[in-house]
């Protein structure tokens, strides 16, 4: 039978083709989750005009490369107040920053809480592959207890952070957790999220067997896509204290937080004191 | 509104937030710090009043990539800080020079090292700001010295950050942030604002490819150029390029963009120069005290000149290099640190002229005596 090659793909159109192929490891889980996003965007409705994708550093920063929007790869751990500051300029954009957990919550940890308290108006999708892949498989602040990384040889002796938890009690009004292989729920999820405003958080984990998956005995990506398959567990609105990874327990997944009469955002009440200061000479309708 | 033309009596930092909104300055983010806490005061007041952006970060660090954001955005922004928060924004000046975007950092200088004497002046981030992000660049700094400078260099800041796409840097020194001073603002058609230049067409347009002057047009973002920008080296698409010889274009440029373009951009304040024999060269606050010197040299027939450098990088090397060949015997760099400036004027000079290093190492100011001793003692040498 003739070997049928595949040149085209349905998200081509959102896509930068002439940067590909990407830079993933075979096995990698963000290309799956960058798909995810894609058809969230499509069925969002979105202008892609009218999107700003903003990432940091990290095997997850390289997506906002890849998605043919305008787009920032900004410095390790920042890409939160970047797109703070673009989107308070451009309220009319729809701004997403799209990056890992190293880059997110460890470094970038502060700027994260605090636009959460804030409630920027901005969209984050925080890739969890429980290490630092691009530097060679180090620890970080998502590494399970007891997780081997190439900096925990024996063993990692810190506590990990729960994430859904973090950014519920920092005041983000959704919150949700899906992994690489509920490719289906989280574009749905990520869609539900275009549509609401506010500081809105999706942790997306994802499997890193390069650097993660072969220290803690799932070599292959297959390994750790089994890990999630065997203990995920969808629990909507469970508490999000109640839903930290502990290696061998069970993972929990779903929507936690979805605030139905969501807080004015920060830019809302920005622009809007410029109106009234400003004498209905700025502000409204920006 | 910008403030109506007329004489205020103003600081040093509020005549930097004045300056900066009649520049057209519509967004600012900051996280106090002494001695320059005042000008964000300013700007939480003002900037609302006239259509613009006020927002108090978490750290320096947010506060300097907040302003890329808003400036990406396509708005003219500022940040303020003092040397341990410049010190946290070096990473990311670093950023802005790599992404080529237009914004104004205010460095209130205090004494250092770490938190050193925070009300008390300083002028030891001369080379963090222009060697403090890693890697090889050029920015622009400008120094003022009166409160009238304050404000006018504010509006020059823009204006050059705008034209050449690069972080200018406004080193101010605690003593002058403080000080109040009668200031002349002037009607808005007598200033010239530049705004960046601006893609001409969507078709085949590449976001980092120069015009003839090595600047590229800044792309608005939300109107479907759909560009991509990075602070990894990049080529003329913004895509990143790990080629050398993609680093040697894109650097060169960066750097070349300013050094090219030195001569419109140095703007140096002379005084007494044009039989000097001796000369001090110094910027800021010490300038005040070096003019008073200058006057009483003259009065007792030493022939000193001053050299008040408005802009420190680029550095006037030429126009040291003109006076050390041509009449002026030795200079006199006074600046309070243990010798930054004295370092540039000495290869300036080349040899061509004797350079003495008047420093203090923060805290207090050259008086008019400890200048003028110092002059006398470096006369008597030369004999």
């Amino acid at each position: 039978m003739p070997v049928k090659y595949i040149t085209e793909h349905i998200w081509d159109k959102y896509l930068r083709k002439d940067r590909l192929p990407h830079i993933w490891c075979p096995g990698c889980g963000i290309g799956s989750i960058l798909s995810a996003f894609l058809m969230a965007v499509d069925r969002a409705g979105i202008d892609l005009d009218k999107l700003v994708v903003v990432s940091g550093i990290g095997c997850t920063g390289r997506v906002a490369g890849y998605i043919l929007a305008d787009s920032f790869h900004t410095t390790h751990g920042r890409p939160i107040p970047f797109a703070v500051g673009l989107k308070l300029a451009r309220p009319d954009l729809h701004v997403v920053v799209f990056s890992g957990d190293g880059d997110l919550v460890t470094i970038g940890g502060n700027h994260f809480i605090h636009a959460a308290r804030r409630n920027n108006d901005i969209l984050v999708i925080l890739v969890n592959n429980f290490n630092y892949g691009m530097t060679g498989g180090q620890v970080g602040a998502t590494t399970p207890e007891n997780a081997y990384t190439t900096t925990t040889p024996y063993g990692n002796l810190e506590q990990s952070f729960n994430l859904p938890y973090l950014a519920a009690a920092a005041g983000a009004v959704y919150v949700a957790r899906w992994t690489s292989l509920h490719v289906r729920r989280l574009a749905w999820s990520i869609e539900e999220a275009f549509h609401k405003k506010g500081f809105r958080f999706i942790e997306v984990l994802s499997q890193c067997p390069t650097t993660f998956g072969r220290r803690n005995k799932m070599p292959e990506g297959i390994d750790m896509l089994r890990w999630f398959k065997e203990n995920c567990e969808i629990r909507h609105f469970e508490d999000p204290k109640n839903v930290a990874i502990v290696l061998g327990k069970k993972i929990i997944v779903g929507k936690f937080v979805d605030i139905e009469e969501p807080k004015p955002t920060f830019e809302e009440k920005v622009w809007d004191l410029i109106y009234r200061l400003s004498g209905g000479s700025h502000g409204k309708g920006k | 509104m910008s403030l109506a033309p007329g004489i205020y009596f103003l600081s040093g930092n509020y005549a930097v937030a004045e300056g900066a909104i009649m520049a057209g300055c519509r967004f600012f983010a900051g996280y106090p710090i002494t001695p320059s806490s005042e000008l964000a005061e300013r700007m939480a007041r003002r900037l609302p009043q006239v259509g613009g952006i006020f927002v108090q970060m978490e750290d320096e660090i947010a506060s300097i990539v907040t302003i890329i954001g808003a400036s990406w955005g396509g708005l003219k922004a500022m940040t303020a800080t003092s040397g341990p928060g410049f010190s946290l924004m070096q990473e990311n000046i670093g950023l802005a020079v790599m992404m080529e975007t237009p914004i104004v950092i205010v460095d209130v200088q205090r004494a250092g090292p770490s938190t050193g004497m925070p009300t008390y002046i300083g002028q030891g981030d001369v080379m963090q700001a222009k060697w403090g992000s890693h890697g090889q660049y050029e920015i622009i700094a400008l120094s003022p010295s009166t409160v009238q400078e304050c404000f006018d260099l504010t509006i020059r800041a823009f204006n050059l950050a705008e034209r050449y796409r690069v972080p200018v840097i406004v080193l101010m020194d605690e003593r002058l942030s403080h000080l109040y001073e009668k200031v002349r603002v002037p009607s808005p058609d007598e200033i010239v604002i530049i705004e960046r230049k601006r893609p001409r067409s969507r078709e085949n347009f590449l976001p980092f490819m120069p015009d003839e002057d090595l600047v590229p047009p800044m792309p608005p973002v939300g109107e479907g150029f759909r560009i991509h920008a990075t602070g990894l080296t990049h080529d003329e698409r913004g895509y990143p390029h790990m080629d050398p010889e993609v680093q040697e274009r894109l650097v060169r440029r960066l750097c070349d963009k300013i050094r090219k373009h030195a001569d419109e951009i140095i703007d140096v304040d002379t005084y007494a120069m044009d039989d000097a024999e001796l000369a001090i060269v110094t910027f800021g606050s010490v300038a005040r005290p070096a003019i008073r010197a200058v006057k009483l040299a003259r009065e007792n027939g030493i022939k000193l000149g001053l050299i008040k450098l408005r802009t420190i990088w680029p550095f006037p090397e030429k126009l040291i290099e003109e006076y050390a060949t041509n009449g002026v015997k030795a200079f006199i760099v006074a600046e309070i640190n243990y010798g930054q400036i004295y370092h540039v004027v000495r290869e300036a000079v080349a040899g061509n002229a004797k350079v003495h290093l008047l420093p203090k190492m923060g805290g207090a100011i050259h008086t008019p005596d400890e200048i003028l001793d110092e002059v006398v003692m470096v006369k008597r040498n030369a004999r």
